[in-house]
């Protein structure tokens, strides 16, 4: 029997997948991945607990994650390209320019 | 009559024609021709509105015309606490005294702008253009002065003369002595005039308007004050203060011989038409004020006679031939006044009037005598000039004797009927008269006799006693090159004067000659015409009766200010016999006079300089004039300057020192303020300044840049976050 706590030692393996990745990847793609794989460790969380609690809201929370994560991911990719265009790189060591 | 107002304005048109565009454009002949056809015109319009006035019943012969308004309604305080309404209307009015006023000052000025266009011939065009500006303004002013029908009008007038007599003086003004003669004029003046205007708020404070009428009026209805000091003595001694100034009387008698400066029809102008008379003129036009106040009125008189008198013996000694015709129009001003002070006003409008005629006589005679000796003034260098100038020595003859008193000239009537109303009112003054008359047929026959009889004392002609009077001539030339009018280089000795100026001349030796029968006395069985016509001008009236009954309360009123005013008439009416001796008296003294004058400076001149050496004292005293003018300049003037400099003084070291120690105070507290606002203000904020750099270096190593380090802290917080819920909490 796969129950709630099943859901939720995936979910937070995925999550703590997803930060290590963003903590530790220099490649700007993987770090979106990662960001990827934190937001969907998310959803199951909610999924399961939606089911749970027989409550129909952690779903829609999900779809609604899921749209603004499309679109994230869709706004991230954009400005990696243009980032990639001006400096030829998607290292993100060299993604300083906002520094002191 | 209702065109009066254009009798002014024509001269008036004149001068703005010749002053605007005359300098420039016209020739000598438009000039003149300009000025003149606007002294003939005004002359004109005189003429036939006195000869309406005339067609006047005797009590309504006064017509007032108002123009325009001037100034309207400016709410004032009155001293009886009321509040009174200043209006100022451009009103002229007619009446008798000023309708003789006018033919006296359109005619003689007339007369005196004809001869100018023969006397100022040698002037080089513009500044004879600017002459006739001058000439016509000054007699647009007179005008002015003689028909407004308030204070305020002839005030402009008043001050217009001042102003023309100071161009007209000044006007070689490439001459300092004639710039500066005419700065004295102009200055002496304001300081009548200074008690004129003095005079005028204090009567409207009093009746509350300025209308000569309203106020004669309003006085006419107030108490004589015999008693005391009163306003309207006040009054009266401050418009007196203005006549002395204008009519040339003590104490400011002086600018008038320094007059003598400017051309010889300008010295006619000012001492026959114009200018002088308008003193004795505006007491005569404020007759009810004056005779209300006795003390005032003693005043006048006994300034007058000592006027006459004092002008007079300096006129005995003086040299310039205008000098001494200008020391006897002070002496005949004083006459003038002694008769306003006794009350006979009528008299004195009548002597201003033979005067007019025959000073202004006089004066162009003398104009016509300096013309023919090219600038010479100095009586000394003249003599023996009655066979060179036929016309001149004639029409001056008939002119001296005039002046002289001798019957039946016109001088003979009017200084007369003075002499008459003084011996009524006060035989001391009388006695002053009459001895001022002898000095005036001595003077005025001595002048006669060192210019026209004895023997020739010139200097001599070109083409005849050429090396004989070399150096003569040289001395004269210098002398005469200033006044020059015929240009002092081709003189070919003593001439007649050209018909433009004889002419004037001979009709004015005319007038002088029958003006006087006007006023014949009652005692020669004459009308005394001008007594009676004038009469009215010197009395309140009521206010435009009825027609019906207006002669009737009129008579009522010339019989009550009749005997108000001159109550010594009533008293002591003396005999027909005591007028006659008087009246021979002053033809004896006259004719003492002229004979005294005709033995010392015709038959026996070295009498003259015996006479002179053995009285030399009194003799260098009457020459310096008394030293007044010495005496003015080391008081006023000098007293005028040393104040000026005291204050300046005071300006420089109080005044200044002020303004510049609050200037340095601010200097200093500013430099302290300075202080506290750099280091104080300043330094505050440069030390938020230093703190938020110095601290910023510590806290922008976080800004890395590195989203990862970002993102680091953020999982440390959540994580501290997280355990402080789970664990703390």
């Amino acid at each position: 029997m796969i129950t709630t706590t099943h859901y939720m030692v995936l979910s937070a393996a995925l999550f703590t997948l997803g930060v290590v990745g963003v903590m530790t990847r220099r490649n700007v793609i993987i770090v979106l991945m990662s960001i990827e794989l934190m937001l969907n460790a998310v959803n199951i969380n909610l999924v399961a607990f939606s089911h749970q609690l027989q409550n129909v809201i952690g779903q829609v929370f999900a779809v609604f994650i899921v749209v603004v994560a499309a679109a994230e991911a869709a706004v991230g990719l954009g400005i990696i390209l243009a980032f990639y265009r001006n400096k030829e790189t998607v290292n993100i060591d060299e993604m300083n320019l906002l520094r002191w | 009559m209702d065109l009066i107002w254009l009798i002014p304005l024509l001269p008036g048109l004149g001068a703005l024609v010749n002053g605007v565009v005359g300098i420039r454009y016209f020739s000598r002949r438009t000039a003149g021709l300009v000025a003149n056809a606007a002294m003939a015109a005004a002359l004109l319009l005189s003429m036939y509105a006195f000869w309406q006035l005339l067609g006047l019943p005797a009590g309504d012969r006064e017509h007032t015309v108002r123009v325009m308004s001037w100034i309207s309604g400016i709410p004032l305080a009155l001293s009886n606490g009321t509040i009174g309404t200043f209006s100022i209307p451009w009103g002229f009015r007619l009446d008798p005294l000023s309708g003789m006023m006018i033919l006296v000052v359109t005619g003689i000025g007339f007369l005196i702008h004809v001869y100018s266009v023969g006397y100022m011939h040698g002037e080089p065009r513009g500044s004879y253009a600017r002459f006739f500006a001058y000439l016509n303004l000054f007699v647009f002013f007179m005008l002015m002065l003689v028909l407004g029908d308030n204070f305020v009008v002839m005030f402009v007038g008043w001050e217009g003369v001042g102003l023309c007599s100071y161009l007209l003086i000044g006007y070689w003004y490439e001459k300092k002595s004639a710039s500066d003669a005419g700065k004295k004029a102009f200055i002496v003046n304001r300081i009548g005039d200074w008690g004129f205007i003095i005079g005028m708020f204090l009567i409207f404070s009093t009746f509350g308007t300025l209308d000569f009428r309203a106020v004669a009026n309003a006085a006419g209805t107030m108490p004589i004050e015999s008693a005391g000091f009163g306003t309207l003595s006040l009054i009266t001694l401050l418009l007196f203060v203005g006549a002395t100034g204008k009519s040339a009387q003590i104490p400011l008698y002086v600018w008038l011989p320094d007059a003598m400066e400017g051309p010889t029809p300008v010295s006619a102008l000012i001492h026959a038409a114009t200018m002088v008379t308008a003193g004795v003129y505006m007491v005569g036009r404020n007759a009810v004020l004056f005779g209300h106040s006795p003390m005032t009125m003693e005043i006048v008189a006994v300034v007058g006679v000592a006027t006459a008198f004092v002008a007079a013996t300096i006129g005995l000694v003086q040299n310039d031939i205008k000098r001494v015709l200008a020391y006897s129009t002070v002496s005949q001003l004083g006459f003038m006044f002694l008769a306003m002070g006794v009350g006979a006003y009528a008299a004195g409008a009548f002597h201003l009037m033979t005067h007019a005629f025959f000073k202004a006589l006089l004066f162009l005679c003398s104009g016509s005598v300096i013309h023919a000796m090219a600038g010479q003034q100095d009586m000394r260098h003249m003599g023996g000039l009655k066979k060179y100038l036929p016309v001149t020595f004639w029409t001056m003859f008939i002119g001296t004797l005039a002046i002289a008193g001798m019957p039946p000239l016109s001088g003979f009537f009017s200084k007369d009927e003075i002499l008459y109303k003084a011996f009524l009112d006060n035989k001391l003054i009388w006695g002053v008269a009459v001895v001022t008359a002898l000095m005036t047929a001595f003077y005025m026959y001595r002048l006669l006799s060192m210019t026209f009889f004895g023997n020739y004392r010139g200097p001599a002609w070109e083409h005849e006693h050429a090396q004989a009077g070399a150096s003569h001539a040289e001395a004269a030339g210098a002398h005469a090159g200033d006044h020059a009018p015929s240009g002092g280089g081709g003189w070919h000795g003593p001439h007649e004067s050209p018909k433009s100026m004889t002419i004037p001349l001979v009709i004015l030796a005319v007038g002088a000659a029958f003006a006087g029968f006007v006023g014949i006395p009652a005692a020669l069985n004459g009308g005394n015409a001008i007594e009676h016509f004038l009469e009215p001008s010197f009395v309140a009236r009521a206010v435009v009766a009825e027609p019906a009954t207006a002669p009737a309360a009129h008579e009522a009123a010339v019989a009550a200010a009749a005997h108000g005013e001159g109550p010594a008439e009533a008293v002591h009416h003396i005999s027909w016999a005591a007028e006659m001796g008087l009246m021979g008296l002053s033809v004896l003294v006259g004719i003492i006079g002229i004979l005294a004058a005709y033995r010392i400076y015709v038959r026996a001149p070295e009498i003259a300089e015996n006479l002179a050496r053995r009285w030399s004292g009194a003799h260098r005293v009457l020459s310096n004039k008394y030293y007044v003018d010495e005496f003015y300049g080391a008081t006023v003037v000098d007293g005028t300057i040393a104040s000026a400099n005291g204050l300046w003084i005071i300006d420089r070291t109080v005044v200044d020192g002020a303004v510049n120690g609050s200037g340095w105070l601010t200097v200093v507290s500013a430099w302290f303020s300075h202080l506290i606002d750099k280091y104080l203000v300043d330094g505050l904020v440069n030390l938020v300044g230093a703190v938020l750099e110095e601290s910023s270096f510590l806290f922008r190593r976080f800004q890395t840049g590195l989203v990862q380090n970002y993102a680091l802290v953020m999982l440390f917080g959540v994580f501290a976050f997280v355990s402080v819920y789970l664990f703390v909490r």
